[in-house]
């Protein structure tokens, strides 16, 4: 057990704070030219994909440090580390994976300039939970597949240049029948049909495939190998959806909040149950926190991510859920009018159902990690 | 970084794992709860001859001079086996007089605790239930260069089989003016009472002191010096508590599991239905975050002794929280059979119930929590 930083990793932290003293202005701009240079100048330095491998065009850094340069990064409230997220996040891994290099070359060096956005189309209408029972064909023809069928869900499908698409090869093999396909959206025959939110924004999307063409060469894996890729990207999804840092930024907030609220005419702070609901959230961000540096201690020694990122899926829900719910309470009668809190929670649900919901969840550390009976 | 045990620890961990299959499987620990000792003296011969009772005390007094992470290992198994025995409370006393005593003092008490000839134990907590410097309320009359000790300690742990127990008392009126005095069980005019734990596997009960004299060679570290010491020791104890709790909590989440597999209802094992799943995937949440919190914790109070308090609150208010729940639901899990004394799952509910309130409930340690973070 050492839970301290080697004199090369504080060194490093210290490079990293330097960096974010000179280059990131207080408050931080949101202009697309800041964002730009900023992924330029992040790119320069190799912290965009820091910890993929150096001959994949990554920083070649440890998991310890970059979790070292997204802690300090979060501390300043910097905008993300490159701005294709789903690119970085889970493409890009499962690419240095499961990818041939040809696939490798074409792609990665654009989600680390962040010059490509990536989406992703797992669910359908008749598929979301049990995405294994996923309908969208694709039916070989030549050095092609021509797929048909339809995703929804899809997040930024609409500003997207590719989609890591998941679609059925195989009608008899539930697992074995699924396959990735890497699809540019522009491809003929897809259609994009903008769904709202419910905070009125347009959040995620339906994509329609009607007889889009799709070369071999952009299968990522095997044919019917599909499931394993998506396992993989889905660890890494919910693992991230579950970093402690956003979190810690969001209880600072909302103590800020009760700082200055008062509740019943008195402080809202020396209300010992606010109190003591902000302490139980301290408590649940650190065990976050500790689960992730234990996941990343396993994966140091040569485990992926799996299974266990379902904990902290479920903490992060059940966190988002208690906190927006004080955030309301300590707002008193303004919880009815609409603004910055109030929206925030609406719109948590968000990643409480993306990325699978707290009951799969459940049933994940239910069957795989306790051996419990498949319902 | 590393999140995990080392070799060594492991090894320890097998080694105290055999100890307990062998020596005091649930039917020995059902007779021990039974019997007037409440633990076995056969027992703790043996704990000290493996090197057990002395895990954390200094070589030149018999001990093994390891750390708390070591410590954790081996009360995460007893707590396991629900072993009774006064080793929390041998181990807190140990730790306080290698902490705070002379050379001379050490060389008194400490060579028989760690070779099982003394049991020790601490009596902190007086009839206001206040945890900590602010509730000794217990005043030491000066006469001469020693004090008279008068009045009563509730809820000492082990009170009747110790052979030495830590009283800290009150020598003026700042808050922090706290002595330790180490009472010999042959004193004149101290005497412990016992009274019935609600987990017979755990003994508790009162202190009487009638003028009770101790001379400064019987103060641990200068009179009104001790106070951070009695924080300490207390911090200590939640600590050991929650190695503990996480080894029984383990066991009880382990045990209904066993059962969910077996039991069947409706024409299926009951732990295919999420009623039962869920919850049990809840506990395994839990669990894992405890142990979290807590491995950091026990890592802090060796290595980075400023983070400690707060760490080991954290630990502490979650445990409390979360093995209350599990209690809970372990039983329910189990229908009729849970509520039969026939069962052992009963036994844990009632370490649990002991747990909660043991070195401060959640309502004190969140309050610590809150107050580190500047609430
Ligand atoms: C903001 C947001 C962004 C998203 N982005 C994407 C994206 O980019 N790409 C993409 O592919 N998908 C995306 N999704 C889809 C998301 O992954 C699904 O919504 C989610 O997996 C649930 O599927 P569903 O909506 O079909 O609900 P259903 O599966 O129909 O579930 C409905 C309810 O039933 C429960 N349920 C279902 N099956 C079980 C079971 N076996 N046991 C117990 N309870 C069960 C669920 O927990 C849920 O409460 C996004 C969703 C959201 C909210």
């Amino acid at each position: 057990m050492d839970f301290s930083f080697s004199t090369e990793e504080e060194a490093f932290r210290q490079e990293v704070r330097g960096f974010l003293e000179e280059n990131l202005p207080d408050p931080v701009p949101t202009t697309p030219e800041f964002l730009r240079e900023w992924n330029a100048k992040l790119r320069a330095k190799r912290w965009v994909g820091f910890a993929w491998p150096k001959e994949e065009g990554g920083g070649g850094g440890s998991l310890i440090e970059q979790y070292i340069l997204k802690e300090e990064m979060s501390l300043r409230r910097a905008p993300p580390l490159g701005s294709d997220f789903m690119g970085l996040a889970w493409v890009g891994p499962a690419l240095i994976r499961h990818g041939s290099e040809a696939q490798k070359k074409r792609f990665l060096s654009d989600i680390l300039d962040s010059s490509s956005l990536w989406c992703t189309g797992y669910s359908e209408p008749d598929s979301g939970s049990d995405l294994a029972s996923l309908k969208t064909r694709a039916v070989r023809d030549g050095d092609e597949y021509v797929v048909n069928g339809q995703k929804i869900w899809t997040s930024a499908a609409k500003q997207a240049k590719w989609i890591f698409n998941l679609v059925r090869t195989e009608s008899s093999s539930r697992y074995g029948g699924i396959t990735c396909l890497l699809i540019p959206m522009d491809t003929p025959g897809i259609e994009i049909h903008p769904i709202d939110n419910l905070s009125g924004r347009p959040g995620f999307n339906e994509v329609f495939f009607t007889d889009v063409r799709v070369p071999v060469e952009n299968r990522l894996g095997k044919e019917g190998e599909g499931w394993r890729v998506v396992m993989g990207a889905l660890a890494n999804e919910r693992s991230g959806i579950s970093e402690s840092t956003e979190m810690t930024r969001k209880l600072d907030s909302l103590i800020e909040l009760a700082r200055n609220s008062r509740k019943a005419g008195r402080p809202a702070l020396e209300d010992t149950s606010v109190r003591r609901e902000l302490a139980a959230f301290d408590t649940r961000i650190e065990a976050m926190r500790l689960n992730g540096m234990r996941n990343l201690s396993r994966q140091l020694k040569g485990d992926p991510p799996s299974s266990e990122t379902s904990i902290n899926k479920l903490l992060r829900g059940a966190l988002e859920i208690r906190m927006a719910e004080l955030s309301l309470e300590v707002l008193g009668s303004a919880s009815q009018l609409e603004g910055p809190w109030q929206n925030a929670a609406l719109s948590f649900h968000g990643t409480v159902i993306g990325g699978g919901t707290p009951n799969i969840q459940r049933n994940i550390i239910g069957e795989r990690i306790l051996g419990l009976p498949k319902d | 970084m590393n999140f995990g045990f080392e070799e060594e620890q492991e090894l320890l961990r097998r080694e105290i794992r055999k100890f307990l299959d062998e020596q005091c499987p649930m039917e020995e620990v059902r007779r021990l709860a039974q019997s007037s000792d409440g633990y076995s003296r056969e027992q703790w011969k043996q704990l000290a001859e493996l090197g057990w009772l002395g895990l954390m005390l200094p070589e030149a007094y018999g001990g093994a001079e390891l750390t708390w992470v070591d410590a954790v290992v081996l009360l995460e198994e007893t707590g396991r086996s629900l072993f009774p025995s006064p080793l929390i409370s041998t181990t807190l006393a140990g730790s306080a007089i290698a902490d705070l005593g002379s050379e001379d003092q050490k060389g008194r008490w400490l060579p028989g605790l760690a070779d099982g000839s003394r049991i020790g134990t601490i009596a902190f907590l007086e009839d206001n239930d206040v945890l900590g410097p602010a509730g000794i309320q217990l005043r030491g009359r000066p006469r001469g260069d020693a004090f008279l000790l008068s009045g009563e300690k509730r809820l000492v742990a082990d009170v009747e089989q110790a052979d030495l127990w830590l009283v800290p008392f009150r020598v003026g009126d700042p808050e922090d003016a706290i002595a330790i005095a180490v009472v010999e069980r042959d004193a004149d005019g101290a005497s412990g009472r016992p009274l019935p734990s609600i987990d017979r596997t755990k003994r508790t009960g009162t202190l009487q002191l009638d003028e009770v004299p101790v001379g400064p060679d019987a103060l641990l570290g200068p009179p009104a010096g001790a106070s951070l010491g009695l924080s300490r020791v207390l911090d200590r104890g939640a600590l050991a508590l929650c190695a503990e709790v996480i080894g029984a909590a383990e066991a009880a989440l382990r045990i209904t599991v066993e059962f969910a597999k077996q039991r069947e209802q409706f024409g299926h094992p009951i732990g295919h239905f999420q009623g039962v799943k869920h919850p049990l995937a809840e506990m395994y949440v839990e669990v894992e975050s405890l142990k979290s919190l807590l491995y950091y914790a026990a890592w802090a109070i060796d290595e980075d002794p400023e983070v400690a308090p707060a760490a080991i609150s954290r630990a502490k208010a979650y445990a409390a929280d979360a093995f209350t729940r599990i209690g809970i639901d372990g039983i329910q899990l189990h229908g009729g059979v849970g509520y039969t004394l026939e069962y052992d799952i009963q036994l844990y509910l009632k370490r649990s119930k002991w747990a909660r309130s043991m070195y401060g409930d959640a309502d004190y340690h969140y309050d610590r929590v809150a107050r580190a973070r500047g609430l």
